[in-house]
């Protein structure tokens, strides 16, 4: 017959002081988990969400980012002629071919400068993007050097208000506007109008990248069976969404990585706290035992007891560490894909999946913590501790 | 026997506990140290940048290029003792995708005496028949310097790849497409390893044949200064001389311009900084938690001491002492290990970061935390303690 | 034959290298309905063998029968067992779990047997009523007196209905009065309720309530 949990929850909540002291420290290992996670899902979600999934994104073979691709404007027009390219309620293909660019920035507020994303894109650049809506100010007029800075870049970077000059390849460029991008990728960019970038910048040779939005989403292996085997263009293709996910791949692990190496150490350390704890209470509570063990309870029933109420102090504090790093939800922050070796601002994305791992982690803490506690005080000896009251 | 022999007995009494306790301070200033670590490693690896060299690179920024003819006119600036380039080679482990490691394609000429007081050359191919070198190059690399498609690779890079001399190497192009292969004719140590080991290096003159279609296109021009104090001067004077041409320049100190790389980690250091506030905390919990209950235990025993005529003050001091030991032991412990294991495992997160360094001054820090944290947390159990009535303490306690 | 039988019990006990005996060949008998008190000075083994009837314990050699089955053969899950439902419990110091309230207390050896809650709560409330504490259910320890106290403890010892109640010093801890009423609840549970009781007292006065009153001294009876 087991003790009744209701024993351990009345010692837990009666000996406040000692209980606090190991939730907290477990509520902060939980919490920097769950934040790392945060960090690593915020920045996935913010260029996996780039994508859509109707369009197909052309780059050059071999390429690992779009700076470093090339397409030549011949490749260009074949790409946009297709006949798997959508067509616009204008007529025109719904294609885009795109010159990418970084710019160094000085950064507003804090020292130093980064690298920004600049994409100088064709007329039916925005159309391509549903996500993409301007929400200050207006969109750049097509064959001025006008152009629109993402919101939550123009927030980071010096220059990038509306009615600014940003200057760069020796020429000013006037900020007309600010947009958003639904929290993905876009939302790091600068964008402008193709036709005047690439000869602003020398890079009239060839573009970047070229977007498609695709009829039909099912021809797209054999498309890109095609493409990728025609010697003339010489490119990769991939899905919109697969490309910003591969981008983001590295440094989202490298985060989650790192937080996880960090909060296992912490979690050694709380688990010795844990541990102190529970022996603590078990040295306590040995008159407690002996009753029990005198009544008829038996020693694995007492195992057990304390086991579970090593583990409810444990999960106190994993619900305690994920309310902790709750407000850190939609918190922006940016730092450098190392992929695109360009900034991404993005917001701290707390998961109900980083939560249950949260929860699940404290439990693990709890019960490896209790453990050898627990352990004891099943094998106390019941004529010792008698002797001894 | 006197009060500190007393502390130490009474340490010993529980011993589980003060060694569970130590154990916990000693994880978490390991941790402390580390995480300060990545900062140090981050700041050391700027000073590794040298004031007396400047780096040219396009205005825009890194990733648009200069052209090859801008050196003459670089050369001919006073002050400037040697121009050398090099260009971002970026490409890939075709076997290994994940595998990363930085190639350059530089000019070794010019390049090579540039950096020859950075750098040692440890191993390389030898060709039988004894091959000329240019002034001022080690003659180890005559190989190197006689084959268009050979490089030199660092000793760390060398080690884990384990690779052999005279081992040709595949590579993906990313910018500049198609498989490249390079010969291993030398490798080099680095004398300061925040230099870092992890990088190839092959002649310039092959990617231009290979990649460029023979034209010249520079990534960054490197300047060696005659005079560090003329850094300012002349940088000024490059950036004025292109200010208005197709490719305008950016130039800064070498140091500069590793500082801006470390710059693009943006609020990382920041957040490692929050991480490494909320580990001290943790610390003061448990060094808090440990005393508070070993004081309760031993309430009749205190009674039992001012009964004999010990003063409320040496209890106080007692108490006190025993929380700053553990505290003290745990952190100097968790600081050394953190120093000694990360610096001497020359860790470096999978070639992100160069090995990491952790300075003593960090050590310092580390150990001083653990005490101030472990004094704080005693301070309520030694008072408690101290303040204690001898009525209250003797009287049964269930 | 009688409910107790203690056969030639040996026990020691090591400190450190130190084999100390206790009990050196002790033999009795106790009838079902027997009140007896167990005397003798510090460390003559009274405690041990209240202990070893107990099944807290075991002896070294010899045997304990309690209703004609040898405690000493059982395995120790069995013999938890055995005592839930044989055993009562009186220590001298009370020993309620301060968590739990007077009526959680007596029901704690109640989650032993297979019982419906309503009827567990039922039979709590009755051996409270028993022992004079029917208005103190949802009392804590600490807020109970000392003599309270050891009559929650007494009722969590009749509340299973058990055959044997042991007591081990039980007015140790307590003023006169309040030790007084102890033992005269003692004797009524022995009188009415027909309770096997055997005491450990050094006190003479409460020996007095007994039936019987064994002496030890050196690890044996001595009368």
């Amino acid at each position: 017959m087991a003790i009744p949990i209701s024993y351990n929850l009345r010692n837990v909540t009666q000996r406040p002081w000692s209980t606090l002291a190991t939730t907290l420290g477990i509520a902060l290992v939980v919490a920097i988990l769950v934040g790392a996670f945060a960090l690593a899902s915020g920045f996935q979600a913010a260029l996996v969400e780039t994508g859509s999934p109707e369009n197909l994104i052309v780059l050059r073979t071999g390429a690992d980012s779009e700076i470093s691709s090339g397409i030549s404007r011949d490749a260009a027009n074949i790409l946009r002629a297709l006949p798997e390219v959508q067509v616009g309620a204008d007529g025109r293909p719904l294609a885009s071919a795109e010159m990418v660019v970084l710019i160094n920035q000085p950064r507003l507020g804090q020292g130093g400068s980064s690298n920004v994303t600049v994409r100088g894109i064709d007329a039916e650049g925005l159309k391509l993007r549903n996500q993409v809506k301007v929400v200050e100010g207006r969109m750049f007029t097509p064959g001025t050097d006008e152009v629109i800075v993402a919101r939550r870049m123009a927030r980071r970077f010096a220059s990038c208000g509306i009615g600014d000059k940003l200057r760069f390849g020796q020429r000013d460029f006037a900020v007309v506007g600010h947009f958003t991008a639904g929290g993905s990728g876009f939302d790091s960019e600068v964008w402008g109008d193709n036709a005047v970038l690439m000869p602003a910048l020398n890079r009239e040779g060839a573009f970047q990248s070229v977007t498609l939005r695709m009829r039909d989403t099912t021809r797209f292996a054999a498309l890109e069976k095609q493409l990728e085997a025609d010697p003339r263009l010489g490119v990769q293709v991939r899905t919109e969404r697969g490309w910003y996910s591969e981008q983001s791949a590295l440094m989202a692990t490298i985060i989650r990585v790192g937080g996880v190496f960090i909060t296992l150490i912490m979690a050694v350390g709380a688990i010795f706290g844990a541990m102190n704890t529970m022996f603590a209470a078990v040295k306590q509570r040995t008159r407690e035992i002996a009753v029990l063990l005198t009544l008829g309870f038996t020693p694995t029933a007492i195992t057990l007891s304390f086991l579970v109420e090593s583990v409810l102090i444990a999960m106190i504090g994993g619900v305690a560490g994920c309310l902790i790093a709750l407000p850190i939800n939609g918190i922006t922050t940016s730092t450098t894909n190392w992929s695109s070796f360009s900034e991404v601002a993005f917001a701290f994305r707390v998961t109900p999946v980083g939560m249950a791992v949260g929860l699940v982690f404290a439990a693990a803490l709890g019960l490896v913590g209790g453990f050898l506690p627990a352990l004891r005080a099943g094998r106390q000896s019941l004529a010792a501790s008698l002797r001894a009251a | 026997m006197n009060l500190f022999s007393l502390v130490l007995v009474n340490l010993g009494r529980n011993k589980l506990r003060t060694t569970l306790t130590l154990m916990s301070v000693v994880v978490a200033l390991f941790l402390f140290c580390a995480l300060r670590g990545v900062l140090d490693t981050l700041a050391a690896s700027i000073k590794v940048g040298s004031e007396a060299r400047l780096v040219t690179r396009n205005a825009i920024s890194l990733i648009f290029p200069l052209p090859l003819s801008y050196r003459e006119r670089l050369l001919a600036i006073p002050g400037v003792k040697s121009v050398s380039y090099a260009n971002w080679f970026g490409g890939r482990d075709p076997v290994d995708p994940g595998n990363f490691y930085a190639q350059f394609a530089c000019d070794a000429e010019t390049y090579m005496p540039i950096y020859d007081a950075d750098v040692e050359i440890i191993a390389a191919d030898s060709s039988a028949v004894p091959l000329p070198v240019p002034a001022g190059i080690d003659p180890k690399l005559a190989m190197f310097m006689s084959e268009r498609d050979a490089c030199i690779v660092g000793q760390s890079l060398f080690k884990r790849m384990k690779w052999k001399l005279g081992q040709k190497v595949p590579v993906s192009g990313t910018i500049f497409p198609g498989t490249w292969t390079f010969t291993i004719r030398a490798v080099y140590h680095a004398k300061d390893p925040a230099f870092g080991e992890e990088s190839m290096l092959f002649h310039w003159k092959y990617l231009s044949e290979k990649g460029m279609g023979g034209q010249g296109i520079v990534g960054w021009y490197v300047l060696q200064l005659g005079d560090p104090g003329r850094a300012g001067e002349v940088t000024r004077t490059v950036d004025a001389l292109y200010a208005n041409s197709g490719a305008a320049t950016h130039t800064e100190t070498e140091r500069a311009f590793q500082a801006g790389f470390v710059s693009m980690y943006g609020n990382v250091p920041f957040l490692i900084g929050v991480i490494g506030i909320a580990v001290v905390f943790a610390i003061l919990l448990v060094a808090a938690n440990t005393m508070m209950m070993a004081t309760r235990e031993r309430t009749a025993e205190f009674g039992v001491m001012k009964t004999l005529g010990f003063a409320d003050a040496t209890l106080f001091r007692l108490v006190l002492i025993e929380a700053g030991i553990i505290t003290f032991g745990g952190g100097t412990l968790g600081a050394l290990l953190a120093k000694f294991a990360i610096e001497g495992s020359r860790f470096n997160a999978g070639g992100f970061l160069p090995p990491m360094t952790i300075s003593w001054t960090t050590v310092a820090i580390g150990i001083g935390v653990a005490v101030l944290m472990g004094a704080t947390s005693g301070i309520i159990p030694a008072l408690q303690a101290s303040r204690l009535r001898i009525v209250d303490a003797l009287r049964r306690v269930e | 034959m009688g409910l107790v039988t203690v056969r030639e019990v040996h026990k020691e006990y090591r400190r450190d290298t130190q084999a100390v005996p206790v009990l050196a060949g002790l033999s009795l008998d106790i009838d079902e309905g027997d009140f007896v008190a167990l005397m003798g000075p510090s460390g003559s083994g009274k405690t041990t063998l209240l202990n070893l009837i107990g099944g807290i314990d075991q002896p070294t050699s010899g045997e304990v029968s309690v209703h004609g089955e040898a405690i000493g053969r059982l395995a120790p899950r069995q013999l938890a067992r055995w005592r839930s439902r044989n055993i009562g419990y009186i220590f001298q110091l009370y020993n309620l779990i301060p968590v739990l309230t007077a009526i959680q207390n007596v029901e704690l050896p109640l989650l032993l047997v297979k019982m419906k809650g309503k009827e567990r709560l039922e039979r709590a409330k009755h051996a409270l009523d028993i022992v004079g504490l029917g208005d103190r259910l949802k009392h804590f320890p600490r807020q109970l007196s000392g003599g309270q106290e050891q009559r929650v403890a007494i009722a969590r010892a009749i509340v299973s209905d058990p055959t044997l109640l042991l007591a081990d010093e039980p007015t140790g801890d307590l003023d006169r009065k309040s030790g007084e009423e102890i033992l005269s609840l003692l004797e009524r549970l022995n009188r009415e309720f027909r309770k096997t009781i055997i005491m450990v007292t050094h006190d003479p006065h409460a020996a007095e309530r007994a039936h019987r009153v064994l002496h030890l001294d050196k690890g044996v009876l001595s009368n």
